[in-house]
């Protein structure tokens, strides 16, 4: 809270033009403009990762298009579903903690854990259904052979990124409950949760529906 | 000297959170109604595409508060990010070299 206050005191003055300079040229905490610069960067890697499938894939003549509507579109649209909802409990619990109100921006951190949380797991049985059908790095039943390799290279980052902001989000939780940490603290971590949410809205369309059966 | 931030967090009101919320999902679900679509490749992807960055401008704009922040930040951020995703993009049509070399 201190750090807090000492960050307002020391946006005092500074911005009258948008290069105004001074400490906070943005008028953000340096935690917050240094979060938004390592998404930038992640943002880059999730790119090239998504380029390299989308290369891989018209270069290859015999990609294959294995999900059926169920399981694998109805897992994915649901995991998009709690991914997006837990993306709103986030909003709010960046809303109560700019309020002040600890208790309850807590709770809505614990429930968008839990959304996270859900997701990793509907996740990991969609994966272990696949690898049950013979998909492998390097090996599948049905055609090229880098379908596995793009598959879980890009969705198992996705997934590590899920499973590192709920553990992320649950230290932010506890230290927030103990006053360790400021409100934002808990919009940082906010960005970081966000920014995963939008990384699944692109390999929801790239890796699901354009590998729809049919 | 808090009275900026105030009226910044004062715009991202619970009632925008639900109604882009809402989008998101609607949008979610035009997607996967075009999967069913018998579209030609080309057209779907950039339905798709177009899609997805309408999604990830509003999670960036309202969700991460971006469109709140100074317009410098955004203005700091986003051209590198465009910059690299389009240059990356030059070497795609490179892969259907690639198809049209294979042996088979």
């Amino acid at each position: 809270m201190a750090s807090h206050e000492a960050i307002s005191a020391n946006l005092q003055g500074v911005g009258e033009s948008a290069w105004g300079g001074g400490v906070a040229p943005f008028a953000t905490g340096s935690k917050k403009l240094g979060m938004w610069l390592f998404i930038m960067s992640d943002a880059i890697t999730f790119a090239a990762l998504l380029m390299a499938y989308c290369y891989v894939r018209v270069a290859s003549d015999n990609w294959p298009r294995p999900f059926e509507f169920y399981p694998a579109l109805v897992k994915a649209t649901v995991m998009t579903f709690i991914l997006l909802s837990s993306s709103v409990t986030m909003v709010m619990a960046v809303r109560a903690s700019k309020l002040e109100q600890r208790a309850s921006a807590v709770k809505w951190i614990l429930g968008t854990m839990a959304g996270g949380l859900l997701f990793v797991i509907i996740h990991a049985t969609e994966w272990v259904g696949l690898i049950r059908e013979g998909v492998r790095l390097f090996h599948n039943p049905w055609g090229s052979p880098l379908f596995g390799a793009a598959f879980f290279t890009l969705t198992g980052l996705h997934m590590t990124h899920v499973f590192c902001g709920v553990i992320y989000l649950g230290v932010v939780a506890g230290w927030f409950g103990k006053g360790k940490l400021g409100s934002e603290d808990v919009e940082v971590a906010g960005l970081y949760w966000h920014f995963v949410d939008l990384v699944w809205m692109f390999i929801f369309p790239l890796v699901y529906i354009l590998s729809i059966k049919g | 000297m808090s009275a900026p931030t105030e009226h910044a967090h004062a715009e991202g009101s619970k009632r925008i959170f639900l109604i882009v919320w809402f989008w998101l999902l609607a949008l979610t679900g035009v997607e996967l109604f075009l999967g069913y679509e018998q579209l030609e490749l080309k057209l779907m992807l950039v339905l798709l595409m177009g899609l997805s960055i309408i999604k990830a401008a509003l999670i960036i704009a309202y969700f991460m508060h971006l469109r709140y922040e100074r317009p410098s930040m955004a203005a700091t951020l986003m051209p590198a990010l465009v910059i690299v995703i389009v240059l990356m993009n030059i070497f795609l049509p490179d892969s259907l070299r690639l198809l049209h070399m294979r042996p088979h």
